[in-house]
């Protein structure tokens, strides 16, 4: 009776569901010569990184993207089962992460000859791929050269309050913050974060700053360079009464972020995830950072920055090895300042 | 959405013997109600389960806090200055459409409802385009107001249309000007379609993300989301949820506080005579300038900014493998979803409709708390749990199908339910006396009397996986690139030029179903 019901019922619920998942699964992939990416770098940079690739080698990429830190521990919650087979950042917290986590595989040698001893960690779990200047972002109307901070920490101060922007949720801005903490140490973080919330505007991402500071919503932000240079290069819509201050003198806001890609161990495709590391970091991989419209560091391969830039060298960033930073202590210290 | 509205009709046989063996909730039928009840509830364990997990001293440091605080009165602030403007909003336009002689009065109707088929956070991308500077509170309140009064002013409208005039004609014989009438009959007898409509749109702002992201405006729901790009999914953002969902259950509770028992209907014989008009003369022309108005704010900013930047993109913004794909993926994933949401519906409506135990009444019940859960404490359980405990599901289609179904099914509930309450239980007596088997009884009889009921639920889920955002983001498969998605990303970027395309083809795709939902409100007061 009721039963033979049920069946259709749920022979026709069984039917839908293959049917579901076979038109909405297409997009993962367990097939040979097919590697999974998260992605935490800009879309557009690793959508040119992977049409070159499969182009050469044939080895198609599927791509999720997201952000450093919820792909990172994202990554750690899937630990062994991680369905990435290489992950891409912005930022080193992320990696360090991961690979403190023991999920990375080692990078292959040739990969890490090709880039710099100062742009990778030294356990070679991980390598840079690129790398972006912190700068303070300002209004040149509204914000007269010499009334420039002359610190990060400055910015904490009350005479900045309601004047600056910072996208606290985002990854860029947590790597800054990861970077004060490993310079300052912690009790000086939280401080500077309760400052920070007292003081700055949120905004939802490093280009909203930018656009906020433009039109005179805020004295100045704290972004990374290549947003800057990107809209110059264009239409100047969203940077036009601005100009870049940098920080330097191995300040905290000179933090020069790395940009790492590592495999995962767990990956079934190893020698795959190793050769797209390998062609990131190649001279032709690199050249896309200088040519393209990224406006980011290359870091490997002896390649030069695109000639609008200034000199990697040049910023006096401080140094700090990329695999100490710490996202989670970050997530915790700014959770604690009310900024999550 | 019409659930306040509708009153269930409960079937009256003949031989009430034969009713109930006819009506009675077969057991299958029962157990698969209760499994998709049991699933229902996931969500809401999961939250306490991880609350336990944390530990009381964890939980406590993180709900007590001052940024907690700030958040809870931004979302209190934001319903309590929302839901009264939405309320005068829906209930003075659907009086002037309904009640005056207004010129047009069959189109106004339409008109305010289509800003239903405008997505909150395109809405928001229409008036962060027009004003950049957009941000805060009065920004959310704008953007919520603009994109879900229609949910007062459909059952509002409704209502107004459907009241015997002879209740206000006594009160004017007894003495009542103009004005009394209004606030002492009229709008009271309003009272369940505004509160029905307030609720929902309570609800509706608990649960918002991309509107407010936009516009840089701290709810609970953007918090977590926050929480969830910081740490994945960790204690902070399942402790924000069990706040969340505690807000939820308090409005519901308020809403039935202050519903109580009311109830209006006409009762004695004969029938109700049309209303009565009032003759505006020389106030037609301010009243078509408050419905322009009205009009342009909430249809005419978002369109305007979609054409301004469909126009600067030029042909270059229709980039048409990646809009194809990604219209191909949104449509698959939503007619899966509407089809499985719709079957599954069906024995819980079943159990509602055939039976008058106390089961059926939990049932409902149940439903009605998984249908204030906001999508993201959904996706946020369904991935901790697929992660930890059902790895297969991790990352799956079945996933995020999972998390559409458990999310809409309130919607197509309703509409199931209602379509299954009209089918005559003496029609499937005949057919089954006539020696048909209750499958072929179902298929032959109940299934096509049902059918349009389920279609346009199949309709109304169909449009709101297409236009959904937060659980997408956090639950769908690598590779899914959604036309929410898509445009969630372009505007992130704010290329507002690239975003544009995305956001037409969404509104034209919410277009059927908000013209269903206008028909349905005139029905569904009818009752």
């Amino acid at each position: 009776m009721t039963a033979a019901r049920w069946k259709l019922v749920s022979g026709a619920l069984a039917a839908i569901a293959v049917l579901g998942a076979t038109t909405a699964c297409s997009g993962s992939s367990d097939g040979d010569n097919e590697i999974v990416v998260y992605n935490a770098q800009h879309e557009s940079l690793t959508k040119e990184w992977i049409d070159a690739f499969t182009k050469d080698t044939g080895i198609k990429v599927t791509i999720r993207n997201g952000g450093d830190t919820d792909l990172g521990n994202q990554i750690v919650a899937e630990g062994k089962n991680a369905k990435a087979d290489v992950f891409i950042t912005e930022n080193s917290p992320a990696m360090a992460l991961v690979e403190n986590a023991g999920l990375f595989a080692d990078v292959d040698k040739d990969t890490l000859a090709q880039v710099p001893e100062q742009f990778r960690p030294s356990t070679g779990k991980w390598t840079g791929i690129a790398a972006r200047s912190t700068v303070f972002v300002y209004n040149t109307a509204k914000l007269p050269a010499d009334q420039l901070p002359k610190s990060l920490l400055d910015l904490a101060q009350p005479q900045w309050k309601g004047r600056w922007s910072g996208a606290a949720s985002g990854a860029d801005f947590q790597a800054i913050v990861a970077a004060l903490l490993a310079q300052k140490g912690e009790d000086a973080t939280l401080s500077w974060l309760k400052g920070m919330k007292e003081n700055a505007v949120i905004s939802q991402n490093n280009t909203t700053v930018m656009k906020g500071v433009n039109s005179g919503q805020f004295d100045g932000g704290v972004i990374y360079h290549y947003y800057w240079f990107k809209d110059q290069a264009k239409t100047k819509e969203n940077s036009k009464n601005t100009q870049l201050f940098y920080f330097k003198n191995q300040d905290p806001g000179a933090f020069v972020s790395i940009s790492g890609g590592g495999v995962l161990k767990s990956s079934k495709h190893q020698n795959d995830a190793q050769k797209f590391l390998n062609y990131i970091t190649s001279k032709q991989g690199q050249a896309v950072l200088r040519d393209g419209d990224s406006m980011e560091y290359p870091v490997a391969s002896d390649v030069a920055a695109n000639p609008a830039l200034p000199p990697l060298a040049s910023l006096d960033a401080p140094k700090i090895d990329p695999s100490k930073l710490d996202s989670k202590k970050v997530t915790q210290l700014m959770t604690q300042a009310g900024l999550l | 959405m019409t659930a306040r509205t509708a009153v269930p009709t409960r079937n009256s046989g003949p031989s009430r013997v034969a009713k109930a063996l006819a009506s009675r909730p077969g057991s299958l039928v029962t157990v698969a109600a209760l499994l998709m009840v049991a699933a229902t509830l996931v969500p809401l364990g999961y939250i306490v389960f991880t609350l336990v997990a944390t530990g009381w001293h964890e939980t406590a440091e993180l709900v007590f806090r001052p940024r907690v605080a700030e958040l809870l009165r931004n979302t209190a602030e934001l319903v309590v200055l929302t839901v009264p403007i939405c309320v005068a909003l829906g209930v003075g336009l659907a009086w002037i459409v309904e009640r005056t002689d207004v010129p047009g009065s069959a189109w106004w109707g339409p008109a305010f409802a289509a800003p239903l088929a405008v997505p909150a956070f395109v809405n928001s991308y229409g008036w962060v385009s027009a004003i950049p500077s957009l941000h805060g509170l009065w920004a959310g309140v704008l953007v919520s107001t603009v994109s879900y009064f229609p949910l007062v002013y459909l059952p509002a409208a409704a209502t107004l249309r459907r009241l015997d005039p002879a209740v206000e004609e006594s009160a004017r014989a007894l003495g009542s000007g103009p004005i009394a009438v209004l606030t002492r009959v009229v709008l009271p007898q309003l009272r369940l379609a505004t509160l029905g409509g307030g609720l929902l749109i309570s609800l509706h702002l608990l649960a918002e993300y991309g509107a407010f992201a936009m516009i840089r405006f701290d709810t609970f729901t953007t918090a977590i989301f926050q929480q969830y790009q910081s740490s994945f999914a960790g204690a902070a953002g399942s402790t924000l949820s069990g706040v969340l969902v505690l807000l939820c259950l308090v409005l519901l509770a308020a809403e039935a506080g202050v519903r109580g028992r009311a109830r209006y209907a006409r009762i004695g014989g004969g029938a109700q005579r049309g209303v009565h008009r009032i003759r505006l003369g020389l106030g037609t022309i301010p009243m078509l300038v408050v419905l322009l108005g009205a009009l342009a704010g909430t249809l005419g900013v978002p369109l305007w900014t979609i054409g301004r930047w469909l126009k600067i993109g030029g042909a270059g913004v229709w980039h048409s493998t990646e809009i194809g794909e990604s219209l191909g993926q949104t449509v698959g994933l939503a007619a899966t979803a509407a089809a499985i949401t719709v079957v599954c519906a069906f024995p819980v409506a079943w159990v509602a409709v055939r039976s008058t135990s106390r089961f059926a009444r939990v049932i409902e019940g149940a439903n009605y708390i998984t249908s204030s859960l906001p999508g993201i404490v959904i996706a946020l359980a369904l991935v901790t749990v697929s992660i930890r405990w059902l790895p297969a599901f991790y990352q799956t289609a079945a996933t995020i199908l999972a998390a559409y179904t458990l999310m809409f099914l309130p919607r197509a509930l309703v509409s199931v339910r209602a379509g299954l309450a009209q089918v005559p239980v003496g029609l499937e007596e005949a057919s089954q006396a006539l020696g048909k088997s209750p499958a072929a009884t179902f298929f032959r009889v109940t299934l096509r009397l049902t059918a349009p009921a389920a279609a346009a639920a199949a309709a109304m889920v169909f449009v709101a996986v297409a236009t959904e955002l937060t659980a997408t983001l956090l639950l769908a498969p690598t590779g899914t690139n959604t036309l929410a998605m898509q445009f969630w990303q372009l505007s992130g970027e704010l290329d507002y030029a690239a975003a544009a395309p995305y956001a037409l083809i969404m509104i034209i795709a919410s277009v059927p179903v908000t013209y269903l939902l206008f028909t349905q409100s005139r029905k569904a007061a009818g009752l």
